[in-house]
This record gives structure tokens, C-alpha cells and sequence, in this order.
């Protein structure tokens, strides 16, 4: 681990512990079920994870966070795909998609709640429909950013289109997807809450409403934590992938 | 299609002409007009001509990425643009800028044909290897482009046109970016390359010096890509005759050129 990565890990620590002094300051004096103390819901936070029951909401919203992602990444590329290779479908399909984009997530929950049944396939739909969009634009401009001058260089070599998918296309938009995955991630997070808080029964959202009805802000800043974590897991993640998967990019020794 | 003989050009080009749309809207911008020659096998023939004279234009229309608006273009016999899959393999190209993919080493970078083309693993790698041991290049193989010098990823590009043993090699200024010593090294290695290995070569260049060092023959073109002034240099050629041909050669450069 380098200087400076540990430097800024002890930094963000060191943020993190302020944050959580301010917090138990305030603890000191306003009345519990204000601002309840650190300690308690560190415990319950601990609680959450170490309980089969509980743990199973946290896994069920981080399922249902992948199984949207997935499956607004997968509908995005083929839309991107078709987007980018035929003029007319770009002129029909881009509006849509803007349009999709400027309506709130809390919209797509009454319109879910309204038109399907299944708890799990409405979350389904208002994951995808809020991060289709974001997909789509972003790997088609990933794949727009494609150097014309490595294109016309491997097309010398006369690829099948299988062959210049895989050597040139997939490599060029991987950062893309990264970065579009990152993105989506902290979106998805948010949108998922509001989907189980309203229409849902288990998981982190659920969870929160239940909290809320008992007036309980330590079991609300528990469950919230357990949203909170795992997006920092997921996104460490993805880091790490994206530093491996881009080794091969020169950093300038300013940047280090 | 008639088989070729050992006597048909392998470059022919007749009356081809290559016109662009100007995004402004001012009409068509002819790149190329009515443009004729022919290049015969083992030939290295240095293209030479301003900026903007239509010498990459032509270059494009060789390797089959662009097509002629007018004429006829026959590459070993067959139109590269309309039959370009006929071409797989046989045409290597060195741009001016090393076209290295990032993502890749220099030994994947000149793996990279070989892999297109279907070539066995093992002699892929060997083949790789082998070419950018004859570049010099021994020791970089899993080096990054990132970490390569200008000289040191041309020389990758190189080694990636000839690796699938091309038979006929396009360079488009690809010395360009260089200084003059890693360029004249270069120059020398190029030829050699050529010559041993018995390619048909098309050497774009703006420079006179490096089009007298490398071409058998010489053809300066004038705008938009006509041939304005050709001449055949070969190892009989007198130094008076080179000197001749120089002169001839700033003379026809510096005549005034028709306007875009």
C-alpha cells in the first residue's frame, strides 16, 4: 500500500470518526429517539448482520439492486448496440429514453404499484426503468469514443465483426461501463428504497418503514448503514476491477 | 476474374477519382482526379507531394477504406474496397502515428493480426517475438505502449505489419514523428525489411531526402493527386542523375496548385 493511499485512507477514517463525535455530541443533548448515541447503533447495525432474518432483508435488497442493474446493463447495451449502428433507430429510440429519464423515481413506483402485482417484478421494473436510460447514453458514448484511428487500423487486418468486437469495441468501452456502473450503483441504492418503502414487503426499505412507524432512529440509522456499506463494498469493487482492468494506462507521478 | 500473371501490376490504378462533401455545404472537394498509375511487384515506390496534395486519399483507397468516386482499383487483382475480405493478410499497413492499442503489450500489439487472422497460438507468439527481436525490441515484450518511446512504438507497428507477412506493405508517413536519427535507422531497417522479404511497397512521405532513400521510383503528385513529375532511381543511378532529380523534384513542388 503506497503513502498516499494509506494517507487518504486515514483521512477518510479520520472524517468519518469527526462525523461521528459531532453525532454523539448532539447524543448529549437532545433526547434519544432524536439522536440516539453511537454506540447503540453500532450495536444495532452489528445486530442486523450477525441476525439470519435480518441479514436476509439486506440480501434481498442488494439482490434486488443487481438483478436491476443487470438487467437495465444488459437492455442498455443492446439498445446502445442498435442506437449506434442504425441512424433512424437513434432518432426514435433517444427521445424515449430522455423522456424515461426526466420522470422521478417515485413516479415509476405509483405507475408500478398501479399496473403490476408481484412485489418482486414491480421492483424490477422501477430498477431498470430508472437506470435504463443512464446505461444506454453512457455506453453508447463509450462506444462512440472509439479512436477512429485504431478502428481503420484493425480493420486493415479485415476482421470478422465477432473478432473486432472482441479485440477493439469490448476494450475501449470497459472504462465506460465502469464509470456507468458506479454511477448507477449510488442511483439504484436510492431508488430501491423508495420502491420497497412504498410497495414492497422485506428489505432495507421495508425495514426503514418499519422503523419509522415505531419511532425508532437507531434501528433507521442501522438499517440505512447497512444500505450505506454496501454500496461502498460494491464500489470498492468495481474499483479495484477498474485498477486492474486499466493497468495498463500511465499515471503521471503528479497524479500519485 | 482472370488469374493474375507474374507480369500484371499488383497496383492499378485507372483514371480514379475521389470526391468529398464538404460539411460547410460549399459543394464537392475533389481529393483525387482521374488518377493512373500502375506498381509492379517487389517495386518500393515513394509517393511525394504537399500537404493536402490527396497522397492519404489515394493511400485510403489502396488499402480498401475509402472508395473511388470514379475509375477502376485493382490491388493483386481484385478491388479492395467492394472485395475487402479478399484482402485478409495481405496487406500490411504503418500509419504515421504507431496506432498501438493501448490495453495491449508490444508483444500482443504485434500478435494482433496474427490473432485476426486465425494464426496458431504458439506461432503467433513466436512469430511476434521473432519480429520484434529483428526491430530490436528484445527485452519490451510485455512492456505498454505507455512506456515505450516514440522511435520504440513505431518500431512496433512495424514489426505488427509484417508479422502476417503481408504482400504488399502501405506506409503513410510513418517516419514522420520521429527525430531524424531514429528515423534514418529506421529508414535503413524498412528497406532491408522490404527487400529481403521480397514486398511490393507504397511509401508515403513529404520529405524529398527520405522519398530518393527509399523509392526505386518516385512520384510526386500535385492537387488534387495527380501525378505532376515521376522519376526511377535504382542502384545505377548516377549521383548527377539523383542530383537532377532533386532539382526536378523542388521544381515541381514549387509550382502553384489549384486552389480546394
Amino acid at each position: 500500500m503506497t503513502n498516499s493511499r494509506t494517507m487518504r485512507i486515514l483521512q477518510a477514517a479520520a472524517s468519518m470518526l469527526v462525523l461521528a463525535a459531532v453525532w454523539q455530541i448532539f447524543s448529549l443533548f437532545f433526547p434519544h429517539f432524536l439522536f440516539p448515541p453511537v454506540p447503540e447503533i453500532l450495536s444495532r447495525t452489528v445486530n442486523i448482520l450477525i441476525t439470519g432474518s435480518l441479514l436476509a432483508d439486506v440480501l434481498l435488497t442488494a439482490a434486488r439492486i443487481f438483478g436491476g442493474l443487470f438487467s437495465a446493463f444488459i437492455l442498455g447495451s443492446l439498445l446502445a448496440m442498435v442506437i449506434g449502428q442504425s441512424k433512424t433507430a437513434e432518432n426514435f429510440i433517444a427521445p424515449v429514453l430522455t423522456f424515461f429519464q426526466g420522470i422521478p423515481a417515485l413516479s415509476w413506483v405509483v405507475f408500478a404499484i398501479i399496473w403490476f402485482h408481484g412485489t418482486e417484478f414491480r421492483v424490477l421494473f422501477i430498477m431498470v426503468m430508472t437506470t435504463l436510460p443512464a446505461f444506454t447514453f453512457q455506453i453508447l458514448d463509450a462506444f462512440r469514443s472509439m479512436s477512429k484511428d485504431l478502428f481503420e487500423m484493425t480493420m486493415a487486418f479485415r476482421p470478422s465483426r465477432w473478432t473486432l468486437f472482441r479485440f477493439l469495441i469490448v476494450p475501449t468501452i470497459v472504462p465506460g461501463i465502469l464509470t456507468a456502473w458506479k454511477v448507477n450503483l449510488g442511483n439504484a441504492a436510492r431508488v430501491v428504497v423508495v420502491a420497497e418503502l412504498v410497495g414492497a414487503t422485506g428489505g432495507v426499505g421495508y425495514e426503514l418503514l418499519r422503523q419509522q412507524q415505531l419511532f425508532n432512529m437507531a434501528g433507521a440509522m442501522a438499517w440505512t448503514l447497512q444500505l450505506v456499506l454496501f454500496v461502498l463494498v460494491v464500489q470498492q469493487t468495481i474499483n479495484a476491477i477498474e485498477t486492474w482492468a486499466l493497468r495498463y494506462r500511465a499515471v503521471s507521478e503528479r497524479l500519485m | 476474374m482472370r488469374n493474375m500473371s507474374s507480369a500484371d501490376p499488383v497496383i492499378r490504378f485507372t483514371d480514379v477519382s475521389k470526391t468529398f462533401r464538404r460539411p460547410d455545404g460549399r459543394g464537392d472537394f475533389v481529393a483525387v482526379d482521374k488518377l493512373s498509375f500502375e506498381i509492379g511487384k517487389g517495386e518500393i515506390v515513394a509517393v511525394l507531394g504537399k500537404t493536402g496534395c490527396g497522397k492519404s486519399t489515394m493511400f485510403n483507397i489502396v488499402a480498401g477504406l475509402i472508395e473511388p468516386s470514379f475509375g477502376e482499383t485493382r490491388v493483386i487483382g481484385h478491388d479492395p474496397f467492394h472485395e475487402f475480405n479478399f484482402f485478409r493478410g495481405k496487406i500490411g499497413i504503418v500509419f504515421q502515428n504507431d496506432r498501438l492499442m493501448p490495453w495491449r503489450s508490444a508483444l500482443d500489439n504485434v500478435r494482433l493480426g496474427l490473432q485476426i487472422l486465425d494464426r496458431d497460438h504458439k506461432q503467433a507468439e513466436e512469430t511476434a517475438r521473432a519480429w520484434l527481436k529483428r526491430l530490436g525490441l528484445s527485452g519490451h515484450e510485455n512492456d505498454y505502449p505507455h512506456a515505450l518511446s516514440g522511435g520504440m512504438r513505431q518500431r512496433v507497428s512495424i514489426a505488427r505489419a509484417f508479422a502476417v507477412d503481408p504482400e504488399i506493405l502501405l506506409c503513410d508517413e510513418p517516419f514522420s514523428a520521429l527525430d531524424e536519427m531514429t528515423a534514418r535507422d529506421l529508414r535503413a531497417e524498412f528497406v532491408r525489411l522490404v527487400r529481403q522479404n521480397n514486398k511490393t511497397a507504397v511509401f508515403i512521405t513529404h520529405q524529398i531526402n527520405e522519398a530518393m532513400e527509399i523509392g526505386d521510383r518516385v512520384m510526386v503528385f500535385h492537387r488534387p493527386a495527380r501525378i505532376a513529375y515521376e522519376t526511377r532511381l535504382g542502384a545505377a543511378t548516377t549521383e548527377a542523375d539523383r542530383r537532377k532529380a532533386y532539382e526536378d523534384i523542388i521544381r515541381v513542388l514549387s509550382v502553384e496548385q489549384a486552389p480546394d
